[in-house]
């Protein structure tokens, strides 16, 4: 600063005075500026949180904690479950053709047109094959959609504490509605011999 | 007929239906495998002139089966080997005739056309 501003009072008082309104014109500037662009801030702030409030009651009342815990678990079971009841049903449809062409092995000449339809029994339980490909498929899908769900409501969890991502556990469905829960898990069915003692028990 | 035959099947169903097909043509000597590693071994062991395997199988698939068969400098290098899958996609053909497939059959099939194939592999039996 000594080699510009000059040596005389007066000059020193002109650069002072300019400079501190220049300096205060600035100051008033930028606190303009900043004024503005807290607001744009603030009300981008505003419009994200509304957003993700929203989200939070949209996510909450899907109730997505109920996808990875309850839905698609239950979803793959099942469908596991139709793998595994095919697969056995199969085996007794085949073990029948078995026999069958034993006996018709024995009956010579004449059990030839029994053989052949029995292969025709055989040529179709290979859907049991394609199904249970097509069911994996499925099942892996919905494995993969779960981890996906899975990751999804850990980050909300962490994120947002408090937020109302699980269920109340029920289906849905109400009066006759609520009764349609179709086949059900063998270790979760009961048997015909408890359902005769249950019906009993209203005599 | 005197010819080994090694099924490749992870579905019991599928192995047992191939099996009876291939009885009600004539082939009794059928030997059974749940996927490439089990039919390898048993490829090892013993002399078979036909393969007929599935293609979607764990630990080893069928492609990977034919592949490790047709690389290899021993004499079961050019055995007749069928693919009988589900996968019907264009490029899954493509890839198994690269890979030295004779033949390929899409599931679900009929007796007639295990016979064709066989057939068209064999020659006439």
């Amino acid at each position: 600063m000594s080699d510009v501003v000059p040596e005389n009072g007066e000059d020193q008082g002109y650069k002072r005075d300019q400079v501190v309104k220049i300096i205060s014109s600035v100051i008033s500037k930028v606190e303009a500026i900043e004024d503005v662009e807290r607001e744009t801030i603030y009300r981008e702030l505003k419009n994200l949180h509304d957003i993700i409030e929203e989200a939070r009651q949209e996510v909450g009342q899907a109730q997505a904690g109920d996808i990875s815990d309850k839905h698609i678990p239950t979803a793959t079971d099942e469908l596991d479950e139709v793998v595994r009841a095919t697969a056995e049903a199969t085996g007794t449809i085949m073990d029948a053709c078995d026999i069958i062409s034993e006996k018709a092995a024995e009956a010579g000449e004449a059990g030839a047109a029994i053989t052949d339809e029995v292969m025709k029994v055989y040529e179709a339980c290979s859907f049991q094959d394609i199904t249970g490909q097509r069911i994996t498929k499925v099942v892996a899908t919905l494995k993969a959609i779960e981890s996906k769900v899975d990751a999804l409501m850990k980050v909300l969890g962490e994120k947002m504490p408090g937020m109302p991502i699980q269920g109340d556990g029920e289906s849905g469905g109400e009066g006759d509605a609520a009764l349609l829960n179709g086949p059900q898990m063998p270790d979760k069915a009961i048997t015909q011999a408890e359902i005769d003692k249950l019906l009993e028990e209203f005599d | 007929m005197d010819m080994n035959i090694l099924i490749v099947d992870d579905y019991n169903t599928m192995l047992r239906i191939i099996k009876n097909l291939l009885k009600q043509l004539g082939f009794n000597n059928v030997d059974e495998a749940t996927d490439g590693t089990m039919a390898l071994e048993k490829i090892k062991r013993k002399s078979y002139g036909l393969v007929i395997s599935d293609w979607n199988m764990e630990p080893m698939t069928g492609i990977e089966l034919l592949k490790l068969v047709r690389g290899s400098n021993d004499n079961f290098k050019d055995m007749p080997f069928i693919m009988i899958t589900a996968e019907s996609k264009t490029e899954n053909v493509v890839a198994a005739k690269q890979a030295g497939v004779n033949n390929y059959i899409v599931k679900p099939f009929n007796a007639e056309t295990l016979k064709g194939k066989i057939t068209s592999v064999l020659g006439e039996f």
